[in-house]
């Protein structure tokens, strides 16, 4: 059993009245992939939004319960968010990359956490493109507009850009949902190399997917964690029947 | 009907609707132009002018008005940021914002010959400050401040959540996020907002009449000591703008040739402020380009 990077206790979010998420309790392992799967409208996203707090910008909208990174209740008020933000990185379903050239997209980030010196940016920069196996598509025009990539290639210096400031776990909200194919294997190989190092939370909305790249795998129904378990065991003996009809394609 | 038919005569409404504007605008520019180039000649543009005598210039009225919009905006501009920046950002939804909102979008539409009392009674005499160049610039921020602060709302307003979020994700603050995150993507329609309130100073008569005053003293432009009386920089003499000049010696100008003075000053500030709005449009590019590294 590997050491758990990040864990929510009875875990509970409303849209003013509406409860999206309902007493959520779940352990992700450190350096694996979790996958969240379920129907539109069943709270996945609203729950990975709420784990790096990025909820707090929409108005009226409320946590409850606890989450846990090593010692500190994420949740708590008293809780940094700021700082928090830093340790866990973020990447969302259509790529928004900065107005600002690729250089800047990267460096923006650790230069606002105290990185001044050019040759520290660059070797960051460099190093956060090489992983995204992006380096070599763009290394002869860095300072150009960053709006000037393809759909994929924004998408992997998103990715770069969230780990140019070094967290420990990577949030993804359907990264690969808005690009070809192509592209989305390009993304689920980067998954499976970035794991080594960081603990990856994913949502996404396709099943085979979620099979391929996760090693666990949580179903949400309506708010509710149905079943959350290994990959391997969600997707070919499920002990719940909600989450079988799922994955079967019965409904969804 | 088919549809096909509503089709073309909307079509066509909307055509010729757009073919009138254009007319009455070319028609305007043109009269405009035609009555008033013949007159502009370097001499027009530099020398003071007269108030009996035949062959008066507009310099000091014309450099009036782009020292005052230097000031007004001046004033305005870090206001109306903060202001919209604070109503976007900030402000919480309650009934507090929405009274803001509310006087907000009252001032804008607000007389500007009230606007010029006002600055009467409370600016010129109230605090002192006279008729004075100073008065005249935050006459007009009262009234620009409206729109500026509207503007940088809405612009910010329509920056993708996304931005904002990739921002606050990397752990970086919400006021770095929204300065050097935000801004930028907003500035193009900012700049935009800008020119129009801008144009506004330019063209700007009643609201001046009580504060920047009537008159200007002899100019002495050899003196930028901006405290000197006789200085152009001196925000604290009285100062009468093109738009001011144009209108009092239409109602009471004495020189002889003040019909033709007036056509040439119209003719002058028209080409102000287009001058001025390419500039602006082609100085807020460059800061874009400068600050996204985009083509």
């Amino acid at each position: 059993m590997s050491e758990i990077a990040l864990y929510t206790k009875d875990l509970s979010v409303y849209y003013g009245e509406k409860q999206a998420v309902k007493r959520v309790s779940m352990a992700f392992p450190s350096r694996q992939v979790i996958a969240l799967i379920g129907p539109s409208g069943c709270g996945k996203s609203t729950f990975l939004r709420s784990l790096n707090r990025m909820n707090d910008l929409i108005a009226g909208a409320r946590i409850e319960g606890e989450i846990w990174i090593g010692n500190d209740n994420i949740c708590d008020p008293q809780t940094d968010v700021v700082q928090l933000r830093q340790k866990i990185g973020m990447v969302w379903q259509r790529p928004n990359p900065f107005h600002k050239s690729i250089y800047e997209n990267i460096a923006f980030g650790p230069r606002y956490h105290g990185v001044r010196k050019r040759a520290e940016l660059d070797e960051i920069v460099e190093t956060t493109l090489r992983k995204t196996a992006l380096w070599d598509e763009v290394k002869d025009r860095l300072h150009q507009s960053a709006l000037s990539l393809s759909g994929g290639q924004q998408q992997r210096l998103c990715i770069a850009r969230s780990l140019a400031v070094k967290p420990s776990i990577l949030l993804m909200d359907e990264p690969a949902s808005a690009l070809d194919p192509i592209s989305t294997s390009k993304i689920e190989e980067l998954i499976a190399e970035l794991k080594k190092e960081y603990t990856i939370i994913i949502v996404t909305h396709n099943m085979h997917q979620a099979a391929r790249i996760s090693d666990k795998t949580g179903f949400f129904l309506l708010g509710d964690l149905i079943e959350y378990d290994d990959t391997q065991k969600i997707f070919t003996n499920p002990s719940k029947k909600s989450t079988d009809d799922y994955i079967s394609g019965r409904f969804g | 009907m088919k549809a096909k038919t509503v089709d073309r005569i909307a079509t066509g409404v909307i055509v010729a609707i757009a073919v009138l504007i254009l007319a009455v605008l070319a028609g305007l520019l043109g009269y405009l132009l035609v009555r008033g180039l013949r007159h502009i000649s370097f001499d027009f543009l530099t020398s003071p002018p007269q108030t009996i005598k035949a062959g008066g210039g507009i310099g000091p009225q014309l450099f009036n008005s782009l020292f005052l919009l230097v000031l007004t905006m001046i004033i305005t501009i870090p206001l109306g940021l903060g202001a919209g920046i604070y109503m976007s950002e900030y402000a919480k939804e309650n009934r507090f914002t929405a009274f803001v909102r509310l006087i907000v979008e009252v001032l804008s539409s607000f007389p500007s010959i009230v606007i010029g009392l006002f600055g009467l009674l409370v600016i010129v005499n109230r605090f002192g400050l006279g008729f004075s160049l100073l008065s005249g610039a935050l006459a007009l921020t009262v009234f620009n401040l409206p729109m500026m602060v509207r503007i940088t709302e809405q612009s910010l307003r329509s920056v993708p959540r996304e931005q904002k979020e990739a921002g606050l994700a990397l752990g970086i603050s919400r006021w770095r996020t929204i300065t050097q995150v935000m801004l930028p993507v907003a500035l193009p329609s900012i700049v935009t907002g800008t020119i129009l309130a801008a144009g506004r100073v330019f063209g700007e008569a009643a609201a001046l009449l009580f504060t920047a005053g009537m008159s200007s003293p002899r100019l002495d432009f050899t003196d930028w000591n901006p405290l000197s009386p006789t200085s152009p920089l001196n925000p604290l003499r009285p100062a009468e703008t093109l738009a001011v000049h144009i209108w009092k010696i239409n109602s009471e100008g004495l020189a002889p040739d003040a019909p033709e003075i007036a056509a040439g000053a119209s003719a002058v500030l028209v080409i102000t402020v287009l001058l001025f709005n390419l500039g602006a449009r082609w100085f807020g590019r460059l800061l874009y380009r400068k600050l996204t590294a985009s083509k």
